[in-house]
């Protein structure tokens, strides 16, 4: 296996790993663009620099900052007194691992693993749009219209809290 | 000397080369930001019917040494509150993005059989936006770090106002590539030389007019400058800072207007191509290949004293005006270019 992707394999996990453990949510925070930039850095390492600057664009530059933000607006964010293990911790633990259980074992028992890799095309930005607006058209409009209805939904609860407030 | 270079490995070569470019190119946008600083002062002194700062060196030419200087020689003070990790951290993000960009630039043609451009991505414009959009960090760092109340008022508002626009900045180019068809920046230069009005500041004035609008908010220059608001702030996200970091959220800022003026310059006016004296052609020779870094050079300085004559010119938005504009005008307008182009393309296919 490659150095390269082992570093940055490592780098992932840890950096999620360290996003989930620690106390002060901004450091968790940060943890998670720093798991994000890790992930675009392995695209970029499999030549995918179409997926790996998308990556970096919504992930690390829009997703995580919002995050950040989301976190330095709340109050209290140092995360003391409570204890960071959920009680029933073999229940956690089940739950995840049966989901991951389910995911590697759909990956594994598909057809892509027995296929003969095929030469990495050369995928042009022409090209992905083009069969994202053919082959793949509906679940670009299902993403589309789930995150349409999350906007919606955001838009609603904001909504109903100022006039809760019983200020307008 | 050509037999040790010709012995050179292709990768050798490659990196020999790359280092060739990356070097002076970085030099010489510290040199801009080292002298657009003096040229803002001095300019902004005419404007207020001042002199501005002439002792330092014929014509105060001597200034940006000074300013060095006494930057590096200030104590490096370190208030007890802050954060220390993220203060030392977030000067760094700052300036990194705006010299990241840089890469895939074209700021010339050839020089021999070298492109003059350090990295030519087939995803030049996705690189460049998703590197701008760490810019945000540093800035949301440092407003962290510093653990006091106008530096965190300034970040939460820095990173609200560079979000919005980014949407709105990212929008405003989309008619730009339906147009030329390709996200390669050589490519973009390639399709304006055909004449004067190929360049895409004719052909998109609307996607030009919102990405200008985006690219002073994103550098925090006014009109847009809510972060760093002397009056509200005492000058926001960076109030904790001194010295030598100080200076570099200083030099940030104007490297990221650089950095926004070399995007303008090659989307919308051509790059390095002039529709004259068969300017618009890769050169052949090297004296054409440092012509054409010229032209770049210069248009490049004409968008610089753009920024600096509007903020001297224009007062600020209040805050609620900046995110109506962003969200109610700047996007809706956007959107609709992309959709009117989108369909004049169509039809006329």
């Amino acid at each position: 296996m490659h150095t390269g992707f082992l570093l940055l394999a490592l780098l992932t996990l840890a950096s999620a790993g360290a996003a989930m453990c620690l106390r002060n949510l901004v450091h968790c925070a940060l943890c998670v663009a720093i798991s994000f930039v890790s992930l675009a850095a392995l695209f970029l390492t499999l030549d995918a620099e179409f997926v790996g600057f998308a990556q970096i664009l919504v992930y690390v530059g829009a997703v995580a900052i919002l995050i950040v933000i989301a976190i330095l607006l709340t109050r209290d964010i140092s995360g003391h007194g409570q204890s960071l293990v959920f009680k029933p911790w073999t229940l956690g633990v089940g739950v995840g691992a049966l989901v991951a259980g389910s995911l590697v074992s759909a990956v594994t028992s598909s057809a892509f693993t027995h296929r003969e890799l095929p030469p990495a095309p050369a995928a042009t930005v022409r090209q992905l749009g083009e069969s994202l607006m053919t082959t793949y058209v509906v679940p670009l409009e299902i993403i589309g219209l789930l995150l349409t209805a999350a906007l919606l939904g955001a838009v609603l609860l904001a909504r109903r809290e100022n006039e809760g407030g019983g200020r307008s | 000397m050509m037999n040790w270079f010709n012995n050179l490995s292709p990768t050798s070569q490659f990196v020999l080369f790359s280092a060739l470019k990356v070097v002076p190119a970085v030099l010489v946008m510290l040199f801009i930001v080292a002298y657009i600083v003096l040229v803002e002062r001095r300019l902004c002194a005419f404007i207020q019917d001042r002199v501005g700062p002439n002792r330092a060196g014929p014509l105060g030419l001597l200034q940006p040494m000074a300013d060095a200087v006494k930057a590096f020689l200030k104590e490096d003070f370190m208030p007890a509150h802050v954060r220390p990790v993220y203060y030392w951290l977030a000067p760094a993000l700052v300036m990194i993005p705006s010299l990241l960009t840089l890469a895939v630039i074209p700021f010339g043609s050839q020089l021999g059989s070298q492109k003059m451009v350090v990295a030519d991505l087939n995803v030049g414009i996705l690189y460049t936006f998703g590197i701008v959009s760490l810019g945000v960090y540093g800035i949301v760092l440092a407003g962290y770090a510093a653990n006091s109340k106008y530096p965190f008022m300034g970040g939460i508002r820095a990173s609200a106002q560079m979000i919005s626009y980014e949407v709105a900045m990212g929008l405003s180019v989309i008619p730009l590539f339906l147009l030329v068809g390709d996200l390669n920046l050589s490519t973009v230069i390639g399709d304006q030389t055909h004449g004067l009005f190929s360049w895409l500041v004719f052909r998109q004035p609307l996607a030009f007019a919102i990405f200008l609008c985006a690219a002073f908010a994103e550098t925090n220059r006014t009109p847009f400058d809510l972060p760093e608001a002397e009056q509200e702030l005492a000058g926001g996200y960076n109030v904790e800072y001194s010295s030598m970091k100080f200076a570099l959220f200083f030099m940030g800022e104007y490297a990221n207007m650089i950095a926004a003026s070399a995007m303008m310059v090659t989307l919308f006016f051509g790059g390095w191509t002039l529709p004259f004296f068969g300017l618009d052609q890769p050169a052949a020779t090297v004296l054409g290949g440092l012509v054409h870094i010229g032209i770049f050079l210069a248009k490049l300085l004409v968008l610089l004293v753009l920024f600096i004559w509007v903020r001297w010119m224009w007062p600020r938005f209040r805050y609620d005006q900046l995110m109506n504009l962003g969200w109610k005008g700047l996007v809706p307008l956007a959107l609709a270019n992309i959709v009117v182009t989108a369909t004049w393309l169509w039809l006329k296919s």
